[in-house]
């Protein structure tokens, strides 16, 4: 019973199997979520085909889409650039504006945490603006900066802050007592006792927040750049709809999406390996 | 086999003027501010002094306060009023002289079993050098028996090897003395059997202060020199102190063989089952 529920649970999140290790039968693990693959793609199939009008077919999407998928690096002028290109163009301003975000959020979170007054006084600021679209703020970025690619970036560094500021506060405050009785029976001093035993102990909330973070970033970055225009994925997005092309649509997403899991695996190997933690115990 | 004999003469190992002033504990009072106002008093009056290398044992029900007088030895709480000692210096703030082994572990869960000891050696042992904390660590995880498991994170060990490290890294910063609250009380039968005899192992080669707490009255007999019983809390005093007049070694077998043994348990049990019905 027990590990037929498991895998049933992570069947419904790939992601979370490939990542925790997490045992089971192989075969549910590969099978269940291809068959919900191929039962979204037939379901795709079957609307296509009898909406003629509505959107390709998976086979027509993916012929249309064959030169992308097989050239992502081309470069056929000014405008023309391959997949990869563009990709890459968003995961730039991503990484930069999720770091500039990472590295003010995470002192302030810090501070938040240890001091119930800063807390007191930043809280507020933080619940005001953490239900914001970070969208919302790309005009004043536009206006501070007056350059598209500054701007989207300053979005993403917004976007980035509040999940980490929470979620370090979060682990700065919840630091086990008994932790902290350790370092007071030995006589730690102040300084020491931050960065031996309070840092180490909200590693795993500070991650949880970059992990976010960096999660919403990436959804944000899409909508950012069929905004601002220029070269990246979100403006090819929008470029492709209003020529009408569809197809390039269809593989946009699923590019985007595996970005997305991509970058999150990638934040939990980093956490693995900084925590120190034998890797089941993360994610 | 067992021949009874006072602590006294089982512990004039070292010099013998601390014998009677070790510890000194002098009308110890512990209050909390309640809900109506007024003060809630944990721990009314504890008047009690320990020798340089004298095991003693605190026991009594739960809620007695036995845990607060532990911490306000250790330094993590304090006071109401009355004061500690500890040779002639009084107690305000934790330290690394009066080291602590905690119920639940309390190990660093990102630190191996080698780093978590390795921690306190040098927090505590400023003045060793490099090879000489290493040798210190590593001699206290043989003491220990966890020297195959040095490079573990505490997750992946069983309750009781948690504890074993915990009991390294107390005794590795060579602490004046040891304090211990409930030090097997999260562990099955069998293991707080063996763990108790390897504490007891240690402590009979390097005798020195130690302070445990617990509820076990064969535990407190098997290691203890004398038996702290405290009444019920709120306003919770020692009620009686007995002397356990067996000498260390001691095999637990043997004791359980004598008369002594019992007459001991049965006036302790007899103790706190006076107590357990005024509580209930």
């Amino acid at each position: 019973m027990q590990p037929k529920s498991r895998s049933r649970a992570s069947a419904r999140s790939g992601r979370q199997t490939s990542l925790s290790g997490e045992r089971g039968f192989p075969w549910e693990n590969i099978f269940l979520p291809a068959i919900a693959f191929l039962a979204i793609i037939v379901l795709w199939w079957v609307i296509a085909t009898f909406f003629t009008t509505l959107m390709p077919t998976p086979w027509d999407a993916f012929q249309a889409n064959i030169d992308y998928i097989l050239n992502p690096f081309f470069r056929r002028g000014p405008g023309n650039l391959g997949i990869g290109w563009l990709l890459l163009a968003s995961l730039r301003r991503v990484m930069l504006g999720f770091l500039l975000g990472s590295l003010v959020a995470i002192p302030i979170g810090f501070w938040i945490g240890l001091s119930p007054r800063a807390m007191k006084a930043i809280n507020p600021i933080v619940q005001l603006f953490r239900p914001v679209s970070p969208v919302a703020w790309l005009p004043i970025a536009l206006a501070i900066f007056n350059l598209a690619n500054p701007s989207a970036i300053f979005v993403i560094f917004i976007t980035s802050l509040w999940p980490t500021v929470i979620n370090t506060a979060l682990g700065v405050s919840s630091v086990p007592k008994d932790y902290l009785d350790v370092a007071r029976v030995l006589e730690m001093p102040r300084w020491r006792q931050m960065t031996k035993i309070i840092w180490p102990a909200s590693l795993p909330y500070i991650f949880t927040g970059l992990r976010l973070s960096l999660g919403i970033a990436w959804l944000v970055i899409v909508a950012v750049e069929m905004l601002t225009g220029g070269i990246g994925i979100g403006f090819f997005i929008w470029d492709e709809w209003n020529r009408l092309s569809l197809s390039s649509v269809f593989l946009a997403v699923i590019v985007i999406g595996l970005t997305g899991l991509v970058l999150d695996y990638i934040i939990s190997l980093i956490q693995q390996w900084v925590t120190h933690r034998p890797a089941r115990q993360t994610s | 086999m067992v021949k009874p004999s006072s602590y006294f003469e089982s512990s004039d190992r070292r010099q013998a003027e601390f014998d009677t002033d070790f510890l000194v504990i002098q009308d110890l009072v512990k209050a909390y501010p309640n809900n109506e106002g007024g003060q809630t008093v944990i721990l009314d009056g504890i008047n009690l002094t320990v020798g340089p290398n004298e095991f003693i044992a605190i026991i009594g029900h739960s809620g007695c306060g036995k845990s607060t007088l532990l911490k306000i030895v250790g330094g993590l709480e304090r006071a109401t009023s009355g004061q500690v000692f500890l040779e002639s210096q009084p107690i305000r703030k934790p330290g690394a002289d009066r080291m602590m082994v905690f119920q639940q572990y309390s190990l660093l869960p990102w630190l191996t079993v080698r780093d978590n000891v390795r921690l306190a050696v040098d927090e505590v042992c400023h003045r060793l050098s490099l090879a000489q904390k290493k040798t210190l660590v590593e001699e206290h995880l043989a003491m220990v028996n966890l020297t195959a498991a040095a490079t573990k994170y505490p997750d992946e060990l069983s309750g009781g090897m948690k504890q074993r490290v915990g009991i390294a890294r107390a005794l590795a910063i060579r602490p004046k003395m040891l304090l211990m609250d409930e030090p097997f009380g999260a562990l099955d039968a069998l293991t707080r059997g063996r763990l108790q005899r390897q504490v007891l192992d240690i402590w009979e080669r390097n005798p020195q202060a130690v302070m445990m707490i617990t509820h076990d009255v064969d535990e407190a007999i098997y290691m203890a020199d004398r038996i702290v019983m405290m009444t019920n809390g709120p306003n919770a005093q020692i009620g009686e102190i007995l002397t356990v007049p067996f000498e260390h070694p001691r095999d637990r077998t043997a004791l359980r063989e004598s008369k002594d043994y019992y007459d001991l348990r049965n006036h302790a049990l007899d103790f706190l089952d006076r107590y357990f019905e005024q509580a209930s």
